[in-house]
């Protein structure tokens, strides 16, 4: 049988479609299925990248084996952030394994629950009455240290203050397209991104030195951190410094990380625009919590509507827009020829709003997941915010988890409203990170009903 | 009477079931579910259910035969 070639989409400069990437990657995306369809294709930097969307192609993507797609090769701009060089450069899956058997496992996560809300708790501890915050400071801030808390340790977490949760952000603006040709091509971002890293790492070791000067730590308090610094060379030297380190930490806080705070923010969003909605969840999370109920076990139980509204808010707004591989051979999908050594794209922000799957795909309309319509489970492969299959986030039962405790805890005691026009709040597409693009402004106010804390 | 089906290919070692129903599933720490008893007693159907339900990547079926 003859492979057919995936067609190319129209637009692209003489060198293909980086800028349009860069400037409207949806836009983009849409496209190509439209003019393509199922199996289509984009330039990246003299890069064939082949775009999949729907239910058969995706389906391919995400049970497609390491040896074929390969995650590692396909997002060069993550290496100037991890670190060059440094021990944890191994493959993902090994990472994604050493992470998740530490800290991911579902007898972790009362705990996990409970110390989400303590640091929400901690987060509001400061708002008067009323007022504003700006939602891509204020939950990007609230993810560093709910994630460095439950992947790294309360001990080190307590060590943090906003100047991380600054300098994280840096690295996260720090993804441009660009890194296609080049992930240290002179520009600005990148500039910023090494500063910001070098900058994380010197925090790291004052910390690190403030340890040591302390002597050994007891037993019961120890953190990853601890552990990492008593490993020792046979010449009794340290075996990881603080550069290693702090990259073990950044790749750990990564994946974790401007997902969860950009899908509170939207989920807030959406909520303050569908008002029936807030309501509803509202009152779901005071007949729970009216009752006695902790947040540490209530997170990991059924919240059916705030779960629904999470749920169709990642939908709309996926945390990662095109998910990429590498081809290692050649190989076919559909009938189409993947050339060995191109890219190959599946999109959560395309096909999660394929109409023929998403009935008023713009609609958010978090009665699809109820009981018979449970669209995002009939839709195993066109409702992807997490990937799908062997490929699934493996985060994304912390994810719900945490996204549960943050929203018990903040609409028991406070109410919002949107400062902004309700079309105005939008995603930043110009970096492969994608966060809120400012301004993002929420009023909050505190409930009538709770007093202020004593 | 009750029997569980597990897709292997999606388990990714989470171990809420373990948690909802201890006697039926086990999970070793670098590991995918193993089924301790794959024809669980009626007594167990609640505590299944549940692990069904909360397995995050729905790897579990209980089949009714």
């Amino acid at each position: 049988m003859t492979l057919r070639q995936a067609r190319i989409v129209s637009g692209g400069a003489p060198d293909g479609h980086l800028e349009e990437l860069r400037a409207d990657p949806i836009a983009l995306m849409r496209r190509v299925r439209a003019e393509c369809g199922d199996v289509g294709r984009f330039d990246l930097a003299g890069r064939p990248v082949i775009l999949l969307t729907g239910a058969e192609a995706n389906e391919y993507f995400f049970r497609a084996p390491d040896e074929d797609l390969d995650q590692a090769a396909a997002y060069p701009f993550m290496t100037p952030i991890f670190g060059e060089g440094v021990v944890f450069d191994a493959s993902p899956e090994r990472r994604r394994e050493a992470l998740h058997n530490q800290a991911l496992r579902g007898d972790m996560m009362r705990g996990h629950a409970q110390t989400i809300a303590d640091e929400v708790g901690r987060m509001v501890a400061d708002w008067s009455d009323e007022g504003e915050i700006d939602l891509l400071d204020w939950f990007a801030e609230l993810t560093i240290y709910t994630s460095s808390a439950c992947l790294i340790g309360t001990k080190f977490r307590n060590q943090l203050d906003a100047r991380f949760a600054e300098l994280y952000h840096e690295l996260e603006q720090g993804t441009d397209a660009i890194a296609y040709v080049d992930p240290y091509a002179p520009i600005e971002s990148f500039r910023r991104r090494d500063a910001a890293r070098a900058g994380l790492v010197e925090l790291v070791g004052q910390i690190m030195a403030g340890r040591a000067a302390a002597g050994p730590p007891d037993r019961a308090g120890r953190d990853l951190l601890d552990v990492l610094m008593s490993i020792r060379n046979p010449d009794g030297t340290a075996t990881f410094e603080a550069n290693e380190i702090t990259g073990m930490f950044i790749s750990m806080m990564f994946a974790g990380h401007h997902t969860s705070s950009g899908t509170a923010a939207w989920t807030l969003i959406e909520l303050l625009r569908n008002p029936r909605w807030m309501t509803d969840v509202a009152g779901e999370l005071d007949a729970l919590y009216g009752g006695g109920a902790e947040v540490s076990f209530q997170a990991l139980r059924e919240i059916p509507r705030l779960e629904a509204a999470i749920k169709e808010a990642l939908r709309l707004h996926p945390p990662l827009i095109l998910l990429l591989r590498a081809a290692t051979r050649d190989l076919a999908v559909q009938g189409y020829e993947i050339p060995r050594g191109a890219l190959v794209g599946a999109s959560p922000a395309i096909s999660n709003r394929i109409a023929a799957d998403f009935p008023e795909p713009d609609q958010f309309a978090p009665e699809r997941y109820a009981e018979v319509r449970q669209e995002d489970l009939v839709n195993r492969w066109t409702w992807i915010p997490f990937g799908a299959g062997r490929h699934r986030c493996v985060g994304a039962n912390f994810a719900m988890i945490q996204l549960k405790a943050i929203f018990s805890v903040l609409l028991r005691d406070w109410t919002f409203e949107l400062a902004q026009e309700p079309g105005s709040y939008r995603n930043d597409h110009s970096k492969m990170v994608v966060q809120l693009a400012r301004p993002c402004v929420v009023r909050y106010r505190r409930r009538g009903d709770r007093q202020a804390a004593a | 009477m009750i029997r569980i089906e597990v897709d292997a290919d999606l388990c990714q070692g989470h171990a809420m079931c373990e948690l909802e129903a201890p006697a039926v599933f086990s999970v070793p720490p670098k590991g995918k579910v193993t089924v301790l008893d794959p024809a669980p007693p009626e007594t167990e159907r609640a505590a299944v259910e549940a692990a069904v339900r909360y397995c995050p990547t729905q790897a579990l079926k209980l089949l009714d035969d």
